[in-house]
């Protein structure tokens, strides 16, 4: 298994998501950046739904009972194994007491570990992503263990040549699709939308991230509709918030823009501060 | 049953359909319909189909290769669809317990609407209502059918904390909160059961297109159901329904 000895700022455990209950009122979750934990998870040769460990912004310390394999992607937290630096996006062999520590995160924001197989953490309606209300712990803490099977021997590198593509953390460009109610902001109101440049604002996690400056809304509010991670609604006060990953599953404000998989998992990389631009993806 | 829909892409894995944008009860059985006859459809695919007031969104699994082959198929599974599509509605008995504890908001809207307290329940508890859709927390109902007298716009002010169970009025709306969590509605009593579990096979009993209706409990009564729903062996009550 594996014993958190820190936590790191603030920590889940992920999968691909809760897929399926979304009609119930349940948000999907998942890893926030996506390709990330993919990456992760392909370099061990594990299924796409293995369940990972998001941290965020500053990384923890853990410690294997058993031998596995891991590999770490996004972010870059200095990952060191027993003091020795490991790289990210690559396959490394973990012993019985080795000690896997973190750093801040220096560049991207949320850094993923993956074990081999995947860490078989409780699992709720078929997804063992972390969510309040739905799982038991919402965030991993100091002492819990996770446990993981032990696997020794020779790694079959079958996804060496797996190359990270370092864009999802150095982009600052967001692709995005119209909303529903886009066509219903002035044309002035949508060339705003398309050519400032936006800051993240503190408010961001793993429900939301609100961008600044407002953009003046003179759209009423909708009758409460579908939304998705990535939906960018305007409320009345002429805030942008950018729906992430644990979002609910219906809003009332109008949903003026929709980020693509990619630019979820781009914004997912960044935090408070960070300039961003939005481009319209035909 | 004849609207005029609207399909678009929502991103690259989901399609939206959207009915004329109010609340009908008409509406909705047509949206129910649809929803009913896309999830047949797609019995073997993983794909998610959730409905609101107007809109049906369908969520599949992986990016769609081509747009307009995917609207083809929708369409062509709404046109197929047979009037006689068979909607199941089920209604449901919630206890509610009125005392003053759980509705602190109960005095307030008997000053500002100028109905006595006992009015209030009344008329909370004599009407049907009809779930259009779950969303905004995991079991949370949005309900129709609240009387226009006890229409009463929401807090200004969100409390940052509302019991689990808080029954509530907000605007237009009645709803019950399945969880601890901030809100901006007024509080008029509390049930005891479980909207929602996740540890159960059916997380939520009640589904879009049922109906439900309130009758008043004492503490007594309240407290008795709330030890049983908390151990799992309450069960919600059911009526046949005339409807």
């Amino acid at each position: 298994m594996l014993k958190v000895i820190k936590s790191g700022f603030y920590t889940t455990i992920q999968d691909s998501g809760r897929f399926g209950y979304r009609d119930l009122g349940v948000p999907v979750s998942g890893a926030m950046d996506s390709y990330s934990s993919r990456i992760a998870n392909a370099l061990l040769g594990n299924q796409v739904s293995d369940t990972v460990l998001e941290m965020t912004m500053i990384g923890g310390e853990f410690l294997f009972t058993e031998p596995t394999f891991i590999a770490i992607s996004g972010a870059n937290m200095s990952p060191k194994i027993n003091g020795k630096a490991l790289i990210n996006n690559t396959v490394a062999v973990v012993d019985a007491n080795d000690v896997l520590t973190f750093g801040a995160a220096s560049e991207g924001f949320r850094t993923y570990v993956a074990v081999k197989d995947g860490f078989r953490s409780e699992e709720v309606l078929n997804s063992r992503s972390q969510y309040k209300g739905i799982t038991k712990k919402e965030k991993v803490e100091k002492g819990d263990r996770l446990i993981y099977d032990k696997n020794i021997g020779d790694f079959q590198d079958a996804n060496a040549s797996l190359k990270f593509d370092q864009s999802i953390i150095s982009e600052s460009v967001l692709e995005v699709y119209k909303g529903p109610e886009f066509e219903k902001l002035s044309e002035n109101q949508q060339n705003k939308l398309l050519t400032s440049t936006f800051t993240v604002t503190k408010l961001n996690n793993r429900m939301a991230y609100q961008l600044e400056p407002l953009i003046t809304n003179t759209i009423p509010s909708i009758i409460t509709s579908p939304v998705l991670p990535g939906t960018v609604q305007l409320t009345p006060q002429g805030n942008l918030i950018v729906l992430m990953r644990d979002a609910q599953t219906t809003g009332g404000y109008p949903r003026i823009l929709q980020l693509s998989e990619s630019a979820i998992n781009c914004l997912s990389q960044n935090s408070t501060g960070k300039s961003l631009k939005i481009r319209l993806k035909e | 049953m004849d609207y005029e829909l609207q399909f678009s892409q929502y991103n690259e894995h989901s399609i939206l359909i959207e009915w004329p944008k109010i609340i009908d009860e008409n509406i909705l059985k047509s949206i129910l319909k649809s929803k009913k006859s896309v999830i047949e459809f797609y019995s073997k695919l993983k794909v998610e189909v959730i409905n609101t007031y107007s809109s049906i969104l369908v969520i599949y699994d992986h990016a769609i290769d081509n747009f307009n082959d995917r609207l083809f198929e929708l369409k062509s599974i709404f046109d197929d669809q047979n009037s006689d599509v068979m909607l199941e509605s089920r209604l449901w008995e919630i206890p509610v317990c009125y005392d003053r504890e759980f509705g602190i908001d109960l005095s307030t809207i008997s000053s500002e609407k100028k109905l006595s307290i006992s009015e209030i329940i009344e008329l909370h508890t004599a009407a049907i209502y009809t779930v259009y859709f779950i969303g905004f927390l995991p079991g949370f109902l949005y309900l129709g059918g609240l009387h226009p007298k006890l229409h009463f716009n929401r807090k200004n002010k969100p409390s940052l904390n509302i019991k689990k169970g808080a029954v509530a009025i907000g605007g237009q709306q009645t709803g019950i909160y399945p969880q601890d969590s901030p809100g901006g509605w007024h509080l008029i009593g509390e049930t005891p059961i479980e909207l929602f579990n996740a540890s159960q096979q059916t997380p939520c009993s009640i589904l879009a297109g049922d109906r439900i209706k309130f009758y008043s409990v004492n503490k007594n009564t309240f407290l008795d159901i709330k030890k049983r729903a908390e151990n799992s062996t309450y069960q919600l009550k059911q009526i046949p329904s005339n409807a």
